[in-house]
């Protein structure tokens, strides 16, 4: 497909280039791990300055500087210290770490071998959702080919630096995306999220090991880093949200689909490069990140000031696409799942169909998450049904609330947001809905479709 | 001294406390008299951190990031940062200048929170639930809940009635998914095989597949676990917890010397629960120790006293007994490591005035699990040893005991609780000799008995044992003995002063008028002001003794004696 010329692509250059194959002999034509083979001869901690100056931030959802996470772990407990490259990619809404496993996996081995020697990782381990079977085929493939070739495993690259890659598959549960989830389920255990204190992976991670776990761009972008330059690379974007990013885009626009870009505005992704809402229909709102994060709706007005004392006023469309515009926006950039919802969708529908899938992937493990988003989707059925009362709006996000802050992982706040965003926005959309919705001839039947609740 | 300078001081609602490190703020606020409301916290296990009861509010005192150097109010008192989130108290270890908040607004609202997330899929059935009375659900809801409901959906429905193993029956409705009873298995039992299956408010409980709950600790879960989900099937739908009066004893099973709390009303006992003691057996006793209140109404209990057979008055019986100890000619003594202390020291002054041939207790071993069942199966040889009934440690058979019979010096036996029998006297020796017997249970010796008294269990009188540890540790009367049976030591009080023509002292607090005069390993001790946690007792005295004990959970045997054995 053709690159559209807003986007910046570094990531995926090759990825979609006719003729690019995932093969490791395509990859070393194109470069490929050149930049392992000067890691190799350069200072470990030249490498992490190099990371920790470029400013990288983590790619997965929390955008916690990744330098500055590889600088946290415990060096002095002598215990092994592990990587683990976070490829549940759970998200609804995302699917950008899919693209560069299918189609150029080399660039990920290259990215944790780089990181691995830098922190001085004893093992890797790639923790890849279960939908993705071929993913794993071709990660399996690439570390063979890889290790043929003395980039990874004994001795690599005769620097004395022995790594060896573990691929080990999830069985399809959102909370392994949870870091530490996923550190319960990679030792084999039920992916009940750790609480922090005291296990924060730093320092008590895989095996009660410090453990870094990092997200497959972020680690990608260590490549990209020792080849440009931390300065080069933080000069992509904005100070503090350098780089490019990969959003999915998906919902209604004219052109769904994952773009790679670097410094531009909400706006110019979605009208620009996506071409904007489906004929006949507007843009009703832009969930950003994910369908945790918080909703923009279209039409309203983001102000604040920014770090230096200047105001902004923004519409949807100027609100700039990185970690910092879009928190200024009163969201967050997530994991850059970008849903476009246009006015065919009606708002508590959609956050029916949302409950109905965060009260599936809870895990259980704690009270405010396990109880309240199984209430949540209750009462967002009964709504689809046509059996809403005026105070369920009000005891949403009372619900939404209570939950909010309360659990031992970062899932309750996905649970809470959306309830608490949506209502917030939307009101008036809610309670035109639930009375519409209650009369006896209405037709359902696409609601409860949507809503994934028969 | 030493251990008051690694304190850390903490403030709990304003208030400053000095605790050791480590200190988790559930345990912080309690030694300030504040309870922080809690389901999956337990001291003995690890933290989970998962009922989210315990939020309170965190903070601490704050430090300027260019400087590094601590921030103060305008009144000179470090700053405190208040976390924009609740954390939970039990994974919550006490740090120098930590401030948590247990009764704020934003405290209490949390607790609220949880509360009514607990019980939107709880079946509300507290009047059929035998957790009704000691439920922390429902103490907690009436303490911390809004007394409302707001949830009108239908509620999640799952098994009622499930068998997790032979003693425990799992009512998933009530569970509130602590994870206490994993963890317990898990960590305590050494015995992994409850698991959680589903997810989210579906989660179930359950036992691994092909696996049940079936060790001997299994019913520590039932005890754990703060709601109904967990029962005891012997208990189950037997009595309401209210009506029973609770009795402070001793699990008599092994030389561990579990403590453990005796649940009875109107005469009848209908459980038994471990008692927490951190220097013997925690919060756990295991679940053979729970059944042994059956034996107070056993097929085979003695109910009345009777001397050549006939049924006897005790007094008859204790005259009878006490006229032909006093009267033979070679007389043997053969106690028992089932008695108590006061007990054998009576025992002890009977054979001293009969001028015994010979005194004897019989040994029971067993396999020690390393937990609360040790390898020494009697609770009290050290309590024999320190009252001076016997110098070294009993044999599991009375050889000794056979030939004396055989040669004729001993022609009459004092037999208390044990069984000639089984301890390896053929019936050919037992037709030689005449037999006073004290027990409460009928056995091959009691039917040969020309003298029988009818004596009381564990449970229908108080006394004082002790363990492994040497710490001596009281258990207390229960229910009352049946009728026709008379109170171990007051029938060998009466025995002895009958044959020595002394008064001897026939009540457990008048025994221990004379065991604690100075110069016994016994001395300063006294039945009244002895602790519940029980005490310590000097055993340096016995140490060459090569007693068999395994490890216990608080218990470790020297190693010499393991080479030795």
């Amino acid at each position: 497909m053709a690159v559209h010329p807003k986007e910046h692509r570094v990531i995926l250059k090759h990825a979609d280039e006719p003729g690019f194959t995932p093969d490791i002999d395509c990859y070393m034509k194109h470069g490929g791990y050149d930049m392992l083979k000067k890691a190799v001869t350069m200072e470990k901690q030249d490498i992490c300055d190099e990371v920790k100056k470029s400013q990288l931030r983590g790619r997965g959802g929390a955008g916690f500087p990744a330098g500055v996470k590889w600088s946290f772990v415990d060096r002095k407990s002598g215990k092994p210290v592990y990587m683990v490259c976070n490829c549940d990619e759970s998200e609804p809404g995302t699917f950008k770490d899919r693209q560069i496993v299918h189609k150029d996996p080399h660039q990920l081995i290259e990215g944790i071998m780089i990181s691995c020697f830098a922190t001085d990782c004893a093992k890797a381990f790639i923790y890849i959702r279960e939908e993705m079977p071929k993913g794993a085929e071709a990660l399996d493939q690439a570390i063979r080919e890889a290790k043929e070739k003395n980039f990874v495993g004994d001795d690599v690259l005769g620097s004395g630096y022995s790594c060896d890659i573990v691929v080990h598959r999830g069985a399809a549960a959102y909370i392994c995306g949870e870091e530490t989830g996923l550190i319960e389920s990679l030792e084999g255990k039920r992916a009940n999220p750790r609480i922090k204190p005291p296990y924060f992976p730093a320092v008590l991670g895989l095996y009660m090991c410090p453990t870094i776990v990092n997200n497959v761009e972020t680690l990608c972008n260590v490549k990209h880093i020792l080849e440009m330059g931390a300065d080069a690379f933080a000069n992509i974007g904005r100070a503090n949200n350098t780089g490019t990013r990969i959003w999915c885009v998906s919902g209604g626009v004219k052109r769904p689909g994952y773009y790679e870009v670097a410094g531009i505005t909400l706006g110019e992704l979605i009208y620009d490069i996506c071409g904007g809402p489906k004929d006949g229909r507007t843009i009703k709102a832009v969930i950003p990140g994910g369908s945790s994060m918080k909703i923009l709706k279209n039409g309203e007005r983001f102000t604040g000031k920014n770090r230096d004392g200047t105001a902004y006023d923004w519409g949807i469309e100027d609100i700039p696409l990185d970690y910092d515009g879009i928190a200024a926006a009163g969201s967050m950039s997530g994991s850059g799942g970008m849903m476009v919802l246009d006015d065919s969708i009606d708002i508590p529908v959609a956050l029916a169909n949302l409950m109905t899938f965060y009260s599936h992937e809870s895990c259980g493990q704690c009270t405010p998450c396990r109880e309240g988003s199984l209430w949540l989707k209750k009462i967002t059925t009964r709504m689809v049904h046509g059996e809403s009362r005026p105070e369920d709006i009000d005891l949403m996000k009372s619900v939404a609330d209570q939950i909010e802050g309360r659990t031992i992982c970062a899932f309750g706040f996905a649970v809470a947001w959306p309830v608490q965003s949506y209502i917030k926005k939307f009101e008036e959309e809610f309670r035109e809905f639930a009375e519409r919705h209650s009369k006896s001839d209405v037709d359902r039947t696409a609601a409860k479709e949507l809503a994934c609740n028969h | 001294m030493e251990e008051k300078k690694n304190l850390i001081t903490v403030n709990i609602d304003g208030h400053d406390l000095e605790v050791a490190p480590g200190t988790n703020m559930v345990e912080a606020a309690a030694m300030l008299g504040k309870e922080i409301p809690h389901y999956c916290y337990h001291p003995k296990l690890s933290i989970a951190g998962n009922c989210r009861m315990c939020l309170v509010e965190l903070g601490m005192p704050g430090r300027d990031r260019a400087t590094g150097e601590a921030m103060l109010n305008e009144d000179g008192t470090p700053k405190i940062m208040w976390m924009p989130g609740p954390a939970i108290g039990c994974g919550t270890k006490a740090s120098p200048g930590i401030h948590i908040k247990t009764d704020s607004p934003k405290a209490l609202e949390s607790r609220e929170a949880v509360t009514e997330f607990l019980l939107v899929n709880h079946p509300l059935d507290c009047p059929i639930c035998d957790q009704a009375g000691e439920c922390t659900l429902q103490e907690f809801s009436s303490t911390h809940g809004r007394g409302y409901s707001r949830f009108i959906e239908e509620k999640n429905v799952k098994p009622k009635r499930t068998r997790l193993g032979p003693r425990v029956t799992l009512d998933d409705e009530r569970c509130v998914l602590c994870s206490r009873c994993v963890r317990f298995s898990e960590e305590i039992a050494k015995d992994d095989v409850l698991g959680f299956t589903d997810r989210g408010s579906y989660t179930t409980l359950t036992c691994f597949p092909g696996k049940e709950l079936a060790n001997n600790y299994s019913l520590n879960t039932v005890d754990i676990c703060p709601v109904g989900a967990l029962t005891s099937t012997d208990f189950r739908f037997k009595m309401r917890v209210w009506f029973l009066k609770d009795s402070n004893s001793i699990d008599f099973e092994t030389s561990v010397g579990a403590n453990t709390v005796v649940s009875a009303r109107e005469g009848k006992i209908y459980r038994i629960k471990p008692r927490r003691n951190d220097e013997v057996n925690d919060t756990w006793m295991t679940d053979s120790g729970r059944d042994l209140y059956k034996l107070v109404e056993s097929e085979d209990r003695l109910t009345n006293c009777s001397i050549d057979g006939a049924e006897a008055s005790a007094q008859d019986a204790i005259a009878k007994a006490s006229e032909l100890l006093k009267s033979a000619q070679g007389v043997a003594v053969v106690g028992s490591g089932l008695c108590s202390v006061e007990e054998q020291f009576a025992l002890k002054a009977i054979a001293k005035s009969v001028e015994a041939k010979g005194v004897y207790l019989v040994a029971r071993y067993g396999e020690s699990d390393g937990i609360l069942m040790s390898t020494d199966r009697n609770p009290n040889v050290r309590g024999a040893l320190m009252t001076g009934l016997i110098d070294g440690l009993p044999e599991e058979e009375l050889g000794d005991l056979g030939s004396k019979i055989d040669s004729g010096e001993v022609s009459t036996i004092l037999v208390v609780k044990e069984d000639l029998v089984a301890a390896g006297l053929s019936e050919a020796q037992l037709k030689k000799i005449t037999i006073v017997y004290l027990g409460a249970h009928k056995n091959a010796t009691s039917g040969k008995a020309s003298a029988l008294l009818a004596g009381l269990t564990q449970f229908e009188k108080s006394g004082t044992v002790i363990n492994q540890q040497f710490r001596i540790q009281k258990f207390h009367r229960v229910i009352p003995g049946p009728g026709g049976t008379i109170e171990d030591l007051y029938a060998l009080a009466s025995i002895q002063a009958n044959i020595s023509e002394d008064s001897f002292p026939s009540t457990v607090g008048s025994v221990w008028k004379q065991l604690r005069v100075g110069g016994t390993p016994l001395a300063g001790v006294s039945f009244k002001s002895l602790s519940d946690q029980g005490q310590l007792l000097d055993g340096s005295a016995f140490e060459n003794l090569p007693f068999r004990e395994g490890e216990s959970l608080h218990f470790e045997p020297k190693r010499e004696v393991v080479v030795a054995e």
